[in-house]
């Protein structure tokens, strides 16, 4: 199960660093959504470039956690955000 | 403000809708500015505006809506949009289109703009032009949608639907589309301001209600992935009342031309709130400390029936400026609300002829 996805940012959604909550936010229009931890390290490896299946492997060493379990997860985050237009992709 | 009074812990705002002027070349009877306009001698300049996004950033504000009136009767737009941009506001342009060029737009990207809300009357020049009280502004707006699209600027479409034009919504739908806009707001008239000075021609029938909800439905299935659709129902046909913005003075604050901070767009109807300016005031000590953003913050000032309400974390008791207009009390419970005791007047509204006649908005002859 490789999702050969790749998801990206489209012009007017971008991702900044909030000084007044000391989080990451992603805008978008009429939407300002904090990322946690976990959605900032997902947010902070999708480039345009790497597969859906590429971004899990490295967040499954990163976390050290089985990349079976974290593929459904990562696709299922990067899914709500493409639902919202805030993702796009690339088949 | 020198009489004490209550002060409600919030967190920072996120939104702010600066409001850089009332003038306008569109009259829409529906219009949410006030009656009483204000004209281009009592705006704030240039610096203000910067200095005052600057303080929204501080704050926490993370967007900002340039709007109007028509912002781009203000020559300085490109100006305003570079100091919002360079506070760090992610910013949004709200405007009929009219008034911008593609070189304007050119411009307004250069300066940050992230991304445009354009407003449409109507699906033809027809009705757009009766609408808005403006003829040739329907052709004009569709020539600067095509520039917006060739630019390739974010595009949300922002319909305000009523009894004259709710019946087109499919068409609505299909113009998004054309246009490429990412998101369309299928924005049913909510009655405040002109809206509700207008309201017995602007007022949709039930059936016509049920039937948007249901175009609305389907195209939001069938179009998942390509075209965001929100939609605002009207709530005089609903049993509860809609939330106040996540509750009064909990995320976001709006600037009047003039330089008044409003909690809403609305708030001047209940008249025993004054409201601080920021040309004398700071924006972190109106949004903290300014009696009129303290004056329904929280739930415990609500009625009873509301506070023991198992509803009441949802709409927060809903819309104060509603409350006065209907109710006479910014402090009842908003009357849309089945279990108000004014709830037969939203009835009786209902039920009250319609009209085939609306007052543009206009300004005032200049007062002597
Ligand atoms: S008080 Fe009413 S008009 Fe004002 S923001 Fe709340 S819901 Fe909107
Ligand atoms: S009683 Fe008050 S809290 Fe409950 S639904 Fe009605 S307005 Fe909302």
């Amino acid at each position: 199960m490789t999702d050969a996805r790749i998801f990206f940012l489209p012009r007017g959604v971008r991702m900044r660093w909030d000084g007044v909550r000391g989080r990451q936010v992603l805008l978008g229009p009429e939407r300002a959504l904090l990322l946690d931890e976990i959605g900032h390290a997902v947010m902070a490896e999708v480039d345009g470039e790497s597969s859906v299946a590429v971004i899990a492997g490295r967040l499954s060493r990163k976390f050290e956690a089985p990349v079976e379990v974290i593929q459904p997860d990562v696709a299922e985050f990067l899914d709500g955000l493409l639902a919202k237009r805030l993702l796009e992709v690339r088949p | 403000m020198n009489t004490p009074h209550r002060r409600v812990a919030a967190p920072p705002p996120i939104a702010m809708l600066a409001e850089l002027t009332h003038r306008c070349p569109l009259a829409c009877a529906y219009c949410s500015n006030p009656l009483q306009l204000l004209g281009a001698q009592a705006e704030l300049d240039t610096e203000t505006w910067a200095r005052v996004f600057r303080e929204a950033a501080d704050l926490g504000i993370l967007q900002i809506h340039l709007s109007g009136g028509e912002p781009a009767a203000r020559r300085d737009l490109e100006q305003l949009m570079a100091a919002a941009s360079g506070a760090g506001l992610y910013t949004n342009l709200i405007t009929s289109g009219i008034g911008l060029t593609r070189a304007r737009l050119e411009a307004l990207v250069a300066a940050g703009m992230d991304h445009v809300q354009l407003s449409l009357q109507g699906v033809t020049a027809a009705i757009a032009d009766h609408v808005g009280g403006y003829k040739g502004g329907f052709d004009r707006k569709m020539a600067i949608a095509a520039e917006i699209d060739d630019l390739g600027i974010p595009l949300t479409l922002n319909a305000v639907m009523h009894r004259t034009n709710i019946s087109d919504l499919p068409a609505t739908i299909d113009m998004a589309l054309r246009m490429n806009a990412r998101r369309i707001e299928v924005a049913c008239v909510q009655f405040q301001g002109w809206a509700l000075k207008n309201r017995a021609a602007l007022q949709p029938t039930r059936e016509q209600v049920d039937t948007a909800k249901r175009v609305v439905a389907e195209a939001t299935e069938r179009l998942r992935g390509r075209l965001v659709i929100d939609f605002v129902p009207p709530d005089y046909y609903a049993d509860y009342p809609k939330a106040c913005m996540g509750g009064w003075g909990s995320t976001g604050l709006n600037v009047a031309p003039d330089g008044r901070v409003l909690p809403c767009h609305a708030a001047e109807i209940i008249p025993h709130l004054t409201f601080p300016n920021v040309r004398d005031t700071g924006l972190a000590e109106i949004w903290r400390d300014s009696h009129a953003f303290n004056a329904f913050r929280g739930t415990d000032w609500l009625p009873d029936a509301c506070r023991g309400c198992e509803r009441v974390n949802q709409d927060f008791g809903g819309c104060r400026c509603q409350a006065m207009a209907l109710a006479g009390d910014p402090f009842a419970m908003d009357p849309v609300c089945r279990h108000s005791p004014h709830r037969a007047k939203v009835d009786a509204l209902l039920a009250e002829d319609v009209s085939d006649d609306w007052t543009y908005r206009r300004m005032a002859p200049a007062r002597p």
